[in-house]
This record gives structure tokens, sequence and C-alpha cells, in this order.
């Protein structure tokens, strides 16, 4: 079977006056259809870079500095710009953090549906565009009216769910959503999940959710990838990632979570993420890591396979 | 006991409208009490639009309540003059949501510090200036040199809550309401910021008001819990009996929708409800009537508070063998 996504190599740096930051080195990621993977990791630590890469939407001062991002089997990194245009919300479509902010004021949700419609099949009728929309409205739970209201009357939750609606108008092989939930309160984030989660499984893409709060993934995917400044440090199974975390990052992340058993326990990680212009030598984690060698602090640890599919960069396992 | 802070019978209405006037109650007759004495932390827990908000922006004497008073040590807040006023804005201190939003981004952070210390003369001197925003700054597990002289954009979202908490601690505040203060920033730092909001209340014996939606760290910081929604209060009483043992059907709703970090505990076991969207305004009855899977006729009316334990009530009909207990006595359901 081929994966859905494969994701090759990828870099992304930002040449900023102070300096070049990598936001995005060497990552490599794949996908099957169907699959849900989660992205997790500070904030500055590359998730949203990585999502902006896979839908060529990198501003300067930013660059895509080589890698390839296969979706089925097209490598997006080698679309011209209509291709690309066309490729975006066909093939890969992309949830934007804050979405309650990306719908338009002015105009009705309706017509904001019917342009990416259009856009990718002009010669479409009226009717059969309007039916459509009113259809994926419908498949996140939202009434037929929303077609014909504007932004400002409908609820955090509801404008996260148009925007599902949106994302699946053209019934895409990868979904790519930034934070979906992270300005929803818990009810109204547990509904918006259990829209992704439901129309996932009815047109059988595959989803990268994108977002910090591990309790969301442990309800939500199947593999966790967790990413510390710019790099993916581990790759695992959802089930392998809570009982045995391998990176001592992902350790730190996972006991540091809340839970009903260890009340007024906090335990932060200690010290702070690096600034990307500054990256430690060696494994970028050493500074903060409990159980930091030597040989952390010169040599760069490279992604490795463990079996079942793991991958971690850690100089414990090598 | 001398109480630092009691709401009496609290209403907010927001009306618009010149000729048609349309009408939101956002908070209905809420009574709280904090203690002077003894230090705690309150949660006001509650979705979007359940009030908590406006709870905080009375407490601040922002906006007035519509009916019913606030009284800070003894005195009513909305008629401090002068003095009592200053002390009451330096002893009531607050800590938002965002903490991007809050600074002004062209001013050095130390700005934010040098301020509220002319304004409320807590120096003499300069050098003293700087050792009191040093010594605040620590307090909060920073290191003043990375801090000062820095400008907002250069610190990252943990920085500047803590800096947040600095400031409201130069104060010596004897109440913070802290609304949202971990909402934004990431869930590696959260632990940190309420770790130090927890060693204000023990260290500096600082009473805090924390509002949110996000029951688990209510559970993990605070004592006691008022649940809110749609301006009513639904649930009170002691944080671990009311989070373990939920006992109104909101409140149930809410805990169920915690996506706990445990996969052998996952979402979906209780019955989905009616969704936000279906919500119409319903009468006086009780205001979860629309979603409530346990519905009855009875609910059309407004429903009391039932206290099923000493520290626990519930204003919902399914509890009403328990004895009532009235809204003015809901800081006996409290534990400090």
């Amino acid at each position: 079977m081929t994966p859905v996504l494969q994701v090759k190599n990828l870099h992304v740096t930002y040449y900023t006056d102070s300096g070049r930051a990598r936001a995005l080195d060497d990552a490599s990621l794949t996908l099957q259809a169907g699959e849900k993977i989660g992205l997790v990791g500070e904030s500055g630590s590359g998730k949203s870079t990585m999502a902006l890469a896979m839908m060529r939407m990198i501003k300067p001062p930013g660059r895509v500095e080589s890698g390839q991002v296969i979706v089925g089997d097209t490598d997006l990194m080698s679309l011209d710009e209509e291709g690309m245009r066309n490729a975006r919300l066909s093939k890969i479509a992309y949830i934007p953090q804050g979405a309650m902010n990306s719908l338009n004021p002015v105009t009705r949700i309706g017509s904001q549906m019917d342009d990416a419609i259009k856009a990718h099949n002009p010669k479409a009728s009226k009717s059969e565009i309007q039916e459509r929309a009113m259809l994926a409205l419908e498949s996140v739970d939202l009434k037929r009216s929303v077609y014909r209201m504007y932004a400002h009357e409908l609820s955090g939750g509801m404008k996260q769910r148009v925007c599902i609606a949106i994302s699946i108008l053209l019934k895409p092989q990868l979904i790519i959503a930034d934070e979906p939930t992270s300005a929803l309160d818990v009810v109204t984030q547990r509904q918006v999940m259990e829209t992704i989660d439901h129309i996932q499984s009815q047109i059988g893409c595959a989803v990268i959710l994108i977002g910090h709060d591990m309790g969301l993934m442990a309800q939500f995917v199947d593999k966790v990838a967790v990413m510390y400044a710019g790099r993916l440090v581990e790759v695992s199974t959802v089930r392998e990632m809570f009982t045995d975390p391998k990176h001592p990052y992902s350790q730190a992340l996972i006991s540091s979570l809340p839970s009903l058993e260890n009340k007024g326990v906090f335990q932060g990680i200690p010290g702070l993420a690096p600034s990307l212009l500054r990256l430690p030598s060696g494994c970028a984690f050493h500074p903060r890591c409990p159980q930091a060698m030597d040989r952390c602090k010169t040599d760069r640890p490279e992604p490795q396979d463990l079996s079942g599919g793991r991958q971690i960069a850690c100089h414990l396992y090598s | 006991m001398a109480e630092l802070l009691e709401f009496q019978n609290v209403t907010k209405i927001y009306s618009r409208g010149l000729i048609s006037k349309q009408s939101t109650t956002a908070l209905n007759n809420v009574s709280l009490k904090l203690d002077e004495d003894e230090p705690t932390i309150l949660t006001v827990a509650g979705e979007s639009g359940s009030g908590k908000t406006t709870l905080a922006m009375l407490l601040l004497g922002f906006i007035e309540p519509s009916a019913g008073t606030i009284f800070y040590k003894g005195k009513d807040i909305t008629k401090l003059r002068g003095e009592e006023r200053m002390t009451f804005r330096r002893e009531v201190q607050a800590v938002f949501q965002d903490p991007f939003a809050v600074f002004n981004p062209f001013y050095t952070v130390d700005h934010l510090l040098t301020v509220p210390i002319e304004k409320f003369r807590l120096a003499k001197t300069k050098a003293e200036a700087k050792d009191r925003m040093e010594e605040a700054l620590t307090a909060v597990g920073l290191r003043p040199e990375d801090i000062l002289g820095r400008f907002p954009h250069q610190l990252s979202g943990g920085q500047r809550q803590r800096i947040n908490v600095a400031r409201a601690l130069l104060l010596k505040p004897k109440l913070l309401v802290a609304d949202e203060p971990v909402s934004m920033v990431d869930a590696s730092l959260r632990a940190t910021i309420l770790e130090t909001l927890r060693n204000l209340q023990k260290n500096y014996g600082v009473s805090i008001i924390y509002i949110t939606h996000d029951l688990t760290t209510a559970y993990h910081i605070a004592k006691s819990i008022m649940v809110l929604y749609r301006g009513n209060l639904m649930e009170a009483g002691d944080v671990d009996t009311v989070i373990k043992t939920p006992q109104h059907p909101y409140t149930r709703l809410l805990i169920d929708s915690i996506p706990w970090p445990d996969l052998s505990r996952r979402w979906g076991e209780s019955a989905a409800l009616v969704k936000e969207s279906e919500i119409s305004d319903h009468g006086d009855g009780c205001r979860f009537y629309a979603r409530c899977p346990h519905a009855m006729e009875k609910c059309k009316a407004p429903p009391p508070l039932f206290r099923m334990e000493p520290h626990q009530a519930a204003s919902c009909y399914l509890h009403d063998r328990f004895p009532e207990i009235s809204p003015d006595h809901v800081y006996e359901l409290l534990p400090v």
C-alpha cells in the first residue's frame, strides 16, 4: 500500500536580520490513508512551519530549502504555482489556527464555500455547487441555514465547524488541522474533535493534528510525532507514547501532564525552549535533558528506526 | 471573622436596544464570601458565556452590578473614594488571559513594573525601586537579568505571563483575580505558572479567584469551586468532591469533556448532548434545560440549590430529596 503522505528530508529556514533560523530541520514522516497523527511540541518548535511548508505557504523571509512532500503520487514541491493552487483543498487541506478569524466577515458563509468549489470546478452549475456546500455543512452537524449566515452570527465552535466543512469540500486525501480547538472551551472542543473524527472516517482521509495538548492527542490520534527545536525527536504510536516514551523530552512531556491521581503535583519541564537563532551544539535538548551525556553536547543524534515503526533521535538508543 | 470580599446577591444584566429593550442576564444572584485571615484559592468555572469574566470585571470595579452589592473589607466597592479607592486598587490585582495583548510593544517590560511603583509610591529611591522589581521577578521564578530592559516581543508567552504575576505581586495584593491565566500558554509552561500562583497563596497570603474553563488545572490548584452556566450557579463546593463526584448534569458534561491524557479513559462514553447551536432561551427555568439529558417538567421553574454534602450543593431537581440551601449561604459550602 502506498502511503498517502511522505515527507522526505524537509528543511525550512527563516532569514532574519539577526541570523538564519532553522525552523524545520530534516523532517521525515510517512502517513497511511486513514491515519491520524498528532504533531506536538512547544511554541516555536516548528509545528506550524511544517504544516505551512506542506501547503507551500511559507512566506519570505522563510524558504523551503530542500525536501519532498509527496501526497499520493505527486511531489508538491515540484509543482508549479498553478498546479499547487489546484492541489490545495483537493489533495491537501489546511484548517488554520484561530479559524474564527479566517472567515470573511462581509460575505455569507455560503458564498465563501461556493468560491472554493468554483475555483476547482469552473464548469459546475450553480445549484450543484450549492448542494455540495450544503451537504458539507450537514456533514459537520450544521444546519443548512448556516449557508446564508455571516460569520458574526455563529459561535466559536460553529465557525470552527464551518472551516472544517470548507476543508472537506473537495474530499482531500490529507487534512492538516493547526490547533483547531485552542481557543474553544472543553465542551465545544469535544464537539469539534468528534466532528473531525466523524468526517475523517467518512471520507477516509489522513489527518495531521497540530497541538500542544497531550490530553487531546490521547483522545484523538493514532500516532504522535514530538518536535523539538525544528526536529522530529520521536514518532510513536499513541499507546507507546503514553506507556513507554523513549526520548527524554517525550518523557518530560508525559510526566508533566496533570491527572486525577497526582493532585497538587506540578511538574514542568525545567529550562526554556532554545532560540532557533542560537541552537545549542549537538542535541538541542541537552541543556534541559536529565540524561545528557558528553557526546550529546557535540554530536547531533540522527533519527533512527526502532522496532515497531518507532523513530527516535537520541543517543540513548544508538 | 473579617471578610475580605463579599458578593451579596449580585446580578448583572446587560441590555441593548433603545426602543425594544433586549437584555442578557450575565450573572444572576451570586453570593460569595472570602475570609481575610485564611487565604484560599477559589475556582470559578464555566464555558464561554457563563458569566465568569463578568464576575471578574465586577470584582475589579470595572463595571457596576445591576442589583446587589460587592463589599471589599466591609465597604461597597462602587462607593470607594480617594485614599480608600487607591488602597482597593492596590490590594486587588488581576492577571488576564492573553499575555500578548497586555503589553505595550513600544516600552520595555520595565515600564510595566515601574508605573505601579511610582503610582503607589512603593519606593523612595531608584535603587529601592529596582530592588523591589528584582524581588518580585525572582519570586515568580524569573531571572531579573534576563528580563529587565527587554521588549515584550523578546520574551516568551510563559515569561510574559509570569511578569504579569510579578507586577501584581509587587503591590502586595490581598486578592488576585486570575482570568484564564494559562489558557494561552503551552502545556509545558502551565505547570510553572500554576505553581507560581500557588506559592503566592501559600507564601504571601494572597487569596486567588481563579477563573477558568479547564477543570483539570482547577482541580490541581484550587480548594473550592463554583460552576456557572449562563450566569447561574450550577454547583458549588469542595473541589475534590465536585470533580470526583459531580452531581449537576452540566458539571458532569464539563468533566466528561476533559481530554484526559489517559488511553483507558476515552470520550464518547457519555451520550452526546444537544449542540450549542440549538439552544434558545428558555424562560426562567433551569438554564441548562435545553441541553440536559434529564430535563423534566418541573425544571421549567428555577431550581434552588440542594445540599447533598457538607461541602457540595447543586442547583438541580434530581437532588430535591436533599435540604435546600439559600444562595446567600453558598460560602458555607466552600472550604478554605
